[in-house]
This record gives structure tokens, C-alpha cells and sequence, in this order.
């Protein structure tokens, strides 16, 4: 595709056109060589954030690796939405195995392509790239995770999380935000919705192994992820980004709103956007214009019990705190 | 080259010699000496182009060997007793993908209570997991069932377990015969996938397949172990021309011909087997042995052409189906239905119990003159047991089993039969 440099400045928004940059400066999707890596007509819900990540992310990483990428997948929803025989929505080597072992997995193919490596080391090296969701990453699949970070095997581990087993009818993980409404914390009782007090957030776990690499993504801001993979990809070891992708079906938001509501995610310091290596925070994408959490919260049915004719305020508080707290640790106002 | 080592060395070096390019293995669950033997091996670079992956789980020993074989590399694994049963989703995850692993399971007894001791409870646990399994009788056979095994899973694309006895097979210091690496190299090919994770030719491996195809996925995995059927008599005959000795195979008959009694087992107790029969011939006994090699694919036919003569046969097995007895003698009785035979089931050496010819003497005597029960436990102390029984008949609360159990019996540690 030919370049034409074209004067125009967008307003009113946080989005850099991509007429703005240098060809080389261009998001992957921009191109129309594009890898389509994750290719069109898979069965994704309309709005599917899991399916917008997948394809910046591994499309980025197949740039990275001049196509040379092989992929490990948990059982979930990417694994459901793209494959069932005989069709497939991956143009590139893809292996399901279990909803619990991809890491594990990933580090069979990665040991696997050292050996071949070593014996044809004229041959165009191949990277390894695992992805899973929230469940089959933060709950499952941990043992495996964990052992792949402190094996510090040569894998990068994508984590789609939007907060619960969707696939399944929106069930609680380990990575379900507090008082969100699941199918398994229900909005009843003295307590509505999950409990205050639990769940991981798997990136400073990730960063507690002080592994090479570790970064977290949001949907909104789908530069920043393809510049973090691209990162990853220039890194030798276990490498981990953590994207929220929101999930209409589960939060109960509209499916033109994904992309809102994971930009409110960040802007309301709900979820901490940063980079981090070998367990030090390195950077961390600063929050722009700051919002209340109940922006970010009211559109979701999934809290819709928070805002009946008394807005639950002592809640709201708890979770404003929480925000707070991600506010002051990650240094979301000032940005590092 | 003759050498005295343990059994767990002499695998070792026998995998060594297939030339792995991925090992990857939890040690403990329980542990035995396999793959520290080859953990040092690919350290010190005696095994070159070999990674050696310390996992941190059964579960992820079996889902790196299903990543590193799917890329096309040769894999190995070893296990035994809990390890095997944490990583069973995997186990028949690999089989269903048909990737030829190959793996080692030194069998020892299943939990609670937990006891680190040899029986067969595990892998014939996984008896329906579409692994092939080979059972061995010595060391020497075991080391040659695993050159044998990658040839067989590599050709078929269906995963294979080696099983041992562990402790009597894997601890025990027998001499062997250790291969050539040329005499290996000969016998066994390079490995060539059918299916490979390649960016050249990308395919997706393990996607969902619904009702429309799935029974026929699942009938092809039969059909391909029937196949097997053919093709583990012809690698022992071909393992024969190099190696110079008989090894593998389906069955083993010993002194079956004109036998009315045939005792049937796995595993090294065939040794205690052997003699017990030889001792019980010379007393005037009819009375001969069929050890099975390969417990999966099942050998139907030649069990049933190895039994067509004789009155009766005797199942003796390491392991135990709770609420109907035998495991092995429910697959021999498929074997001869209709043929009209006496069938018994002995149950013996659960979890490490001594089995002794005295008390296989004893046993066959009685099989010989059909007063043996059905299913009959070799050996079990009838008094201790009746004595909990009574007990939990008349009190509520008696604590664990096991505990009972020891302390009537008022020692602690292994009794000695």
C-alpha cells in the first residue's frame, strides 16, 4: 500500500490517526498485509473484546516474528468462538490441548523448537506464543503459569480477561471484580454480588516471579498493546501481558460500548494500565481526564444492583477506594 | 554390552539411545532414578540435542510432552501411581490428539492410604485412556520395550506406556544387555509426525468436534490399537534380527502345552510364577503360565488360542476393581467367553505385599481341584479383617482404617509374609 502524508489532525479524541504516522509508526491492522492471524467469520458475540485483543495482539506478534509463530490455546471463549472443526478462524500452527495446561504446553513447543533450532540453526527461528482467559489463566491454569514464569521458559502468555467464565454463563473467577453480579456470586443477600476481600490480580503476581517481562493492556488503547507485544516479542524468556477485554454478555454493557468501557476501566483507575520487567514497574499509561468509578460501573448490568432507587453508596465508596488505591500505587495520575 | 545397573539406569540409557529430543518429568509422586539418570545425561552432554524441562506438576510433565510432540519432537516422560492419576486429564488428552509420546510408568499402588509400593493400580486405572500399554517382566525387557515403544507409538501416532513393577523392577540391580547405539539407530527411524504445529503449513490441532464426527474420532483410535495387534509381533521379530533376543510380543506362554491349569499375570511376579510352576510340574502338576505383554490393545485372539486347551485358568493380579474383583481377568474372561473354561480371579501384592511361591503353591494347589473361590484376596490376614468389621458394627466412631488396622496388628511397618 502507497503512503500519502495527509495534513489532518483529529480533535476531540485520545485516538492518533494513523495518517498521522510514519508507515513504520502504523498500527499492524493499518496494512493491508496484515497477518488476519484470528481470521473473519469465527462465531465471537457482537462487541467481543476477547476477539479485538486476540487479533491486535497475536496480528502484532506475527509482525514481530515475521510469521514465524506457533499458538497455544486454553479451552474458553477464543478457543470455542474461532475453531470448532472444520473450520478455523487461525491462519497460523494453533494447538488446543486443555483448559488448564497451556503454559505447560507452550513450554513443550518452545523446548521442542530449541532442539529443532539447535540441530538447523540456518532455519528461521519460530517464537511461542500461549493465550487463555481470565479462568484458564488465573484459576486453572495457574500451576502451570507459575511454573512457566519460574522456569523462565521462552513463551509469551497473553491473558484475555473480562472478569469471569463467560463462555460457560458468566461464572466468578479468581479475576471477577468485587460486587460484580455472576452467574455463581449473585446479586441477593445482605452481600450482593462478589465478595469484597478475594480474587487475584495476576500481573504482580506474574511480576513477583521477576520474569523478563510483564505488561497490561486494555482494549481502548490498542497501540499501546501492539507496541507491548512487540516488546515482548524482543524479549528471550517468559514474558506475560494481561489485557481487559470487556465482554458484553457478561458485564451487561451494549457491544458498541466495548471499547468505552475499557477505556473507563483505565480512566477511573479500576484497572492499572503499566509495564513492568524483571518485577519493577517501568511504566504505567497515565489516566487523561480523571472519572468517578460509577461512570464505569452504571453502564454494566453486572452492577446494576449497586444503582436500584438507593444507589448502594457504601459500596460504591469500597470500590472507589480500590480504584484509589490503584491510583496512588501505579501512579496513574502522573504517569511514569 | 553386559552390565549390572538398576533397573531405573537401565531405562535410562535405553531412552538415551532412542535419541529424545524433549524429556520433561515431575520426579516425586513417586519418585524413581529415570530421569535424574537422564536429567544427567542431557546436563553433562553425553545426550546431546535433548532439553530437559524440571516441571512443576504430573499434569505439566504430560501437557509439555503434548506441546514439544505436537512441534514434532521426540518426548519422553516417566511416572508412576499418584503422578499418573494427577496428570490423567492429560493422559488421554495426548492419546486423543494421537501423539506418540512415550512413557515410563513404574507401577506402584494408588491412595489412600497413601503407600509408595509396586501393584498395577495405576496404569490399568488409565486402562481406557487409548494409551498402549506394555507391561515388562525384567529389566532387560523393560529397556527393550522402550526401543520398541517409540518405534510402535511413532508408527501409529498413538501414545505408549512402558510399565514396570517399581521397586521390584525399578530398584532391583539385575544385569542387562544394553544396546549399541548403531543397533538402535537401525532399528529405529527418525521420527516423522503426521500432524506438526509448522508456520510453513499451519494447521489447528484439538479444536471442538461435535456429535457429527466424534464417535468415528474415538472408533479410529480403536481400530488404530487393533492394528497394533499385528505390529507388536513383528517389531519383537524385527527387535530379534538386531538385538539378538526374544523381547515384547503380545503373550508369553511358558509351559503352557498340555497344562490343564494356566496361571495368567504381568509383570515381574511371572518370574515367581515360572518357578512355582516348574516346582509344582515336578510334583506332577499340569500346570503352565501366560504372562501378557500387551494389557492394551488387549491380545483377545492369543489369549484365547493360548488357552483353548487347558480346563482352567487363574488370573493372578496386582490390582483390584472395587465392587467386582479382577481387572486383567475381566478382559481374559472377554477373551475365552464360551470356550467353556473355569475362570478364578487372585488378587495379590496390593501395595508391595510379598507375593511367595508358598502361597501361589498353596493357591494353584487348590485352583487344580476347583475349590478356589471366584475372586480370592492371596494372603489377606481374614482376622484383622474381621475384627474391623466387628467393630464397625457395634461402634460409630472408629477412626481411619488403616490406623485400626496397624494397631491391631501392633507393629508399624511392612509385615513380612
Amino acid at each position: 500500500m502507497s503512503f500519502q502524508p495527509v495534513k489532518f489532525y483529529q480533535t476531540g479524541t485520545f485516538t492518533v490517526g494513523n495518517r498521522l504516522l510514519a508507515p513504520e509508526e502504523r498500527s499492524v491492522q493499518a496494512s493491508g498485509k496484515r497477518f488476519n492471524s484470528i481470521n473473519s467469520g469465527h462465531r465471537a458475540c457482537q462487541g467481543c473484546g476477547e476477539a479485538l485483543g486476540a487479533r491486535y495482539a497475536i496480528d502484532a506478534a506475527m509482525e514481530a516474528t515475521q510469521g514465524q509463530l506457533i499458538a497455544a490455546n486454553a479451552t474458553g471463549c477464543l478457543e470455542v468462538f474461532s475453531t470448532p472443526y472444520p473450520e478455523t478462524s487461525w491462519q497460523i500452527p494453533w494447538i488446543h490441548s486443555l483448559f488448564g495446561n497451556t503454559a505447560a504446553v507452550a513450554t513443550g513447543i518452545a523446548a521442542a523448537l530449541k532442539i529443532k533450532q539447535k540441530k538447523n540453526p540456518r532455519a528461521q527461528e519460530i517464537r511461542v506464543v500461549a493465550q487463555g482467559g481470565d479462568g484458564g489463566t488465573t484459576d486453572i491454569g495457574f500451576g502451570c503459569l507459575s511454573g512457566m514464569f519460574e522456569r523462565n521458559d521462552d513463551v509469551l502468555y497473553i491473558c484475555y480477561d473480562n472478569g469471569g467464565y463467560m463462555n460457560t454463563g458468566v461464572q466468578r473467577s479468581s479475576a471477577t471484580p468485587p460486587a460484580a453480579r455472576t452467574a455463581t456470586t449473585m446479586a441477593v443477600g445482605p452481600e450482593p454480588g462478589n465478595a469484597f476481600g478475594q480474587g487475584k490480580f495476576l500481573p504482580a503476581i506474574a511480576m513477583a516471579h521477576e520474569i523478563p517481562y510483564v505488561a497490561t493492556a486494555t482494549v481502548a488503547d490498542l497501540r499501546d498493546l501492539e507496541a507491548k507485544v512487540r516488546r515482548a516479542m524482543e524479549i528471550r524468556g517468559a514474558r506475560y501481558i494481561h489485557i481487559l477485554v470487556p465482554c458484553p454478555l457478561g458485564w451487561g454493557t451494549y457491544s458498541n460500548e466495548t471499547i468505552k468501557m475499557a477505556r473507563l476501566a483505565k480512566e477511573t483507575g479500576i484497572f492499572p494500565v503499566f509495564e513492568a520487567e524483571h518485577g519493577e514497574i517501568k511504566s504505567a499509561l497515565a489516566i487523561r481526564r480523571q472519572l468517578p468509578v460509577e461512570d464505569y460501573l452504571k453502564p454494566q448490568k453486572r452492577y446494576a444492583h449497586l444503582f436500584g432507587k438507593q444507589p448502594n453508596v457504601a459500596v460504591i465508596a469500597k470500590l472507589q477506594a480500590l480504584a484509589d488505591r490503584n491510583i496512588r500505587k501505579y501512579k496513574l495520575l502522573e504517569g511514569v | 554390552m553386559l552390565k549390572q545397573c538398576e533397573g531405573s539406569h537401565a531405562v535410562a540409557e535405553a531412552v538415551a539411545l532412542c535419541r529424545p529430543e524433549v524429556i520433561c518429568a515431575y520426579p516425586i509422586s513417586p519418585q524413581t532414578h529415570i530421569v535424574e539418570g537422564l536429567g544427567e545425561m542431557v546436563k553433562d552432554e553425553t545426550l546431546a540435542d535433548c532439553e530437559f524441562i524440571n516441571v512443576e506438576s504430573e499434569f505439566a510433565a504430560m501437557s509439555v510432552a503434548i506441546g514439544s510432540s505436537a512441534t514434532g519432537a521426540r518426548t519422553y516422560t516417566a511416572t508412576a501411581s499418584q503422578g499418573l492419576l494427577f496428570m490423567a486429564e492429560a493422559v488421554f488428552n495426548a492419546s486423543g490428539l494421537g501423539l506418540p509420546i512415550v512413557m515410563t510408568v513404574a507401577n506402584r499402588a494408588i491412595g489412600a492410604p497413601i503407600n509408595i509400593w509396586n501393584d498395577h493400580s495405576d496404569s490399568l486405572s488409565m486402562r481406557d485412556c487409548g494409551w498402549l500399554q506394555l507391561f515388562a517382566e525384567t529389566n532387560q525387557e523393560a529397556l527393550d520395550l522402550h526401543i520398541q515403544a517409540f518405534k510402535l507409538a511413532e508408527e501409529i501416532s498413538l501414545p505408549v506406556m512402558v510399565c514396570m513393577d517399581g521397586f521390584i523392577l525399578t530398584h532391583a540391580y539385575e544385569r542387562v544387555d544394553m544396546p549399541m547405539q548403531a543397533q538402535v539407530d537401525a532399528f529405529l527411524p527418525a521420527y516423522e509426525p503426521r500432524q506438526v504445529l509448522d508456520p510453513a503449513e499451519p494447521v489447528s490441532i484439538g479444536a471442538m468436534v461435535g456429535p457429527e464426527a466424534f464417535m468415528e474420532v474415538r472408533y479410529l483410535a480403536h481400530a488404530r490399537q487393533v492394528q497394533a495387534l499385528e505390529r507388536i509381533p513383528q517389531l519383537a521379530a524385527e527387535f530379534k534380527e538386531i538385538f539378538g533376543r526374544d523381547s515384547g510380543g503380545l503373550i508369553r506362554p511358558y509351559r503352557c502345552e498340555d497344562a490343564d491349569t494356566i496361571v495368567i499375570a504381568m509383570g515381574s511376579v511371572l518370574g515367581t510364577l515360572k518357578d512355582t510352576v516348574d516346582e509344582m510340574r515336578e510334583a506332577g502338576h499340569k500346570i503352565g503360565v501366560l504372562g501378557i505383554i500387551s494389557f492394551r490393545p488387549f491380545p483377545l485372539v492369543a489369549v484365547a488360542a493360548a488357552l483353548k486347551d487347558c480346563k482352567r485358568f487363574v488370573v493372578l493380579e496386582k490390582s483390584l476393581a472395587v465392587g467386582i474383583g479382577g481387572i486383567v481377568a475381566t478382559n481374559v474372561r472377554m477373551a475365552v467367553t464360551s470356550m467353556g473354561l473355569k475362570g478364578y480371579t487372585v488378587i495379590a501384592g496390593l501395595g508391595g505385599r510379598a507375593i511367595t511361591m508358598k502361597s501361589l503353591t498353596a493357591m494353584l494347589d487348590k485352583a487344580g481341584r476347583d475349590e478356589l473361590d471366584l475372586v480370592t484376596f492371596l494372603d489377606l490376614d481374614w482376622k484383622a479383617v474381621n475384627k474391623q468389621i466387628e467393630r464397625e458394627k457395634t461402634h460409630r466412631k472408629t477412626g481411619p482404617v488403616a490406623e485400626a488396622l496397624l494397631r491391631d496388628a501392633g507393629i508399624v511397618g511392612a509385615r513380612n509374609y
